[in-house]
């Protein structure tokens, strides 16, 4: 059975099934009004305050359906109706505060920001710098920080609080990641989608149109023979599903490559296949930049590969990434991979279009390695390389960092940047355990890693040159302005 | 003459890349010959062996068929 790891993975779910099956429907823009009322049938509220509230959000998550404000760069959106549940003052005294004689959270405080009034503790807000000193200092815990989630899960500080004291972010800052969409727990913030599109696609091509399907996927449908999301997937409309990890192993062999020339002139060099962790660097280490491989992610290598042997086709990625959204439209790819669907829409297609994935055949899936496969994981792309640069006896010293997520990035490129790194090779990957903890999935579980390994054993080839040997891989375009 | 060898999920499973192998050694000895060996995705007849498309007709091919099948559309 698919299960969502909680009602925010649900309730954009159930917008996005009824986007999905108008679209496929061919009558989405007759119906569309008809959704907030459906989704919210009323008349009692489920989450908010009355049913009217829930319809307004629905209203909002039917404009991310379909793409979100188009003039706004940045891939995630506050949805204002939906933003509106969280204290503004960061830091409270709660009622464990006893009232006691040392009063250290006044005495710590630099702005004489905390008052005593009949016994405890309170806060002047007009003063409060949020600095924290008083919630270090209170022997009882008393006081809370109840800085807002999206804000605590932004890595580049990218969320402030506006004067309507809804939240936003920064376009500047934001490297599209996609922590606050997780994070927010009232599903406040959510990503662009491009379902409508590829729907129309589906519908209408005369082309071929290829699904690449990204490794985490063996993550979220655990509970049933893989090969049948494949089916689904031909079910849908798609005329092959191809691994995302036969990519991989291209990068493998191209980034080993990039990797040994590289070093000669520089002191390390970083892996380029999460785009958040490139936008991270290029953001906050511009000088940094000249570091990234220019090796394309697997995504783009698939995708040229794809484009190569059927120049019409269209070619939709599937994953647990918001950021990829953004990569697919980079200087240098442009065109090159078409859509970007996430795990949580293609939830939506499937059943819109009531195909139960328990209930239909097997197709295969299987033409990469299992280091290939084992790219979605924190240290997948190490692990890959190592294991090339073995199987092929290539002469390179080799001396990994590997950053799952950013905070460890950020130490690694700190100290990279004054030439003090321990390792030549940093591999980067915005979410913390990788791919597989991607931001827009319908559940996390512990065993993640496991159903990864499993289906990563089940790889028929074993080495990445046997794996793309027959592949024509001439003039492939690599990342020129990083 | 384009010959088209699908290496999708199924008929790689099958044995295309040991088809694709073996066609490209026997165009090797025949240098003669105008054939191009291309690789495809999906070619829509999963259930058999490897699909190999000349001129938009599909045929099945086993990595132990291959060799015949390629002197044969050589010869004639």
């Amino acid at each position: 059975m698919r299960k969502f790891e909680n009602q925010v993975q649900l309730v954009k779910y159930e917008v996005l099934k009824k986007v999905s099956e108008y679209a496929f429907d061919g009558r989405l823009y007759e119906s569309i009004i008809d959704i907030p009322k459906i989704v919210n049938e009323g008349p009692n509220p489920r989450f908010r305050c009355c049913v009217y509230h829930e319809r307004a959000i629905t209203e909002e998550r039917i404009q991310m359906a379909l793409g979100g404000n188009k003039s706004n760069p940045n891939l995630v959106e506050v949805l204002d109706s939906a933003c509106d549940q969280c204290p503004t003052n960061r830091f409270t005294i709660t009622e464990s505060c006893r009232g006691c004689l040392s009063h250290r959270c006044v005495s710590s405080c630099p702005k004489e920001a905390i008052y005593i009034r009949n016994q405890k503790a309170h806060i002047d807000y007009s003063k409060c710098i949020e600095c924290g000193k008083c919630k270090e200092e209170c022997p009882y815990n008393s006081i809370i920080d109840t800085m807002r989630p999206c804000q605590r899960a932004c890595p580049t500080n990218a969320i402030s609080i506006n004067k309507m004291k809804k939240a936003t972010i920064s376009k500047e800052d934001c490297i599209q990641c996609g922590s606050c969409v997780y994070q927010c727990p009232f599903g406040a913030i959510q990503d662009k989608s491009e379902i409508v599109e590829v729907i129309k696609e589906l519908n209408e091509s005369k082309t071929n149109i290829y699904a690449v399907l990204a490794p985490s996927f063996s993550t979220q449908f655990n509970y049933l023979e893989l090969e049948k999301v494949v089916k689904g997937l031909k079910i849908l409309g798609f005329k092959d599903v191809i691994e995302v990890s036969l990519g991989a192993d291209l990068v493998t062999i191209w980034e080993t490559e990039e990797f040994k020339s590289h070093i000669e002139e520089h002191k390390y060099m970083t892996t380029s296949c999460c785009p958040s962790f490139v936008n991270y660097v290029k953001k906050k280490f511009f000088d940094e930049k000249n570091n990234i491989s220019t090796t394309v992610s697997p995504m783009i290598a698939i995708s040229q590969i794809i484009k190569k042997m059927d120049e019409t086709s269209k070619v939709v990625f599937i994953g647990p990434c918001i950021a990829k959204k953004g990569e697919k439209n980079s200087v240098d790819v442009k065109g090159i991979t078409d859509y970007v669907l996430t795990f949580e829409e293609l939830a939506a297609m499937l059943d819109s279009k009531k195909i139960n994935l328990e209930n239909i055949t097997s197709s295969p899936l299987n033409n990469a390695t299992e280091t290939g496969r084992g790219y979605a994981a924190s240290g997948g792309v190490t692990k890959a390389i190592e294991s090339y640069i073995k199987m092929q006896n290539i002469d390179v010293d080799f001396k990994p960092v590997v950053c799952s997520g950013i905070k460890e990035a950020k130490k690694a490129l700190t100290i990279a940047k004054i030439g003090k790194l321990d390792g030549n090779f940093i591999e980067g990957m915005a979410c913390e355990g990788g791919c597989i903890k991607g931001p827009v999935t319908m559940h996390y579980g512990n065993k993640d890693k496991k159903s990864l390994d499993k289906y990563s054993k089940l790889a028929k080839e074993k080495d990445p040159k046997s794996a793309t040997e027959v592949f024509n891989t001439d003039n492939i375009i690599k990342y020129s302005s990083l | 003459m384009d010959i088209y060898i699908c290496v999708g999920s199924a008929c790689h499973l099958k044995g295309s890349y040991e088809v694709i192998k073996k066609f490209q050694k026997i165009i090797e000895n025949n240098p003669n010959c105008q054939i191009t060996l291309k690789s495809s995705f999906c070619l829509g007849e999963c259930s058999d062996l490897v699909s190999v498309k000349i001129n938009d007709k599909i045929f099945s091919v086993s990595p132990e068929s291959a060799e015949d099948f390629m002197k044969n559309i050589i010869s004639n």
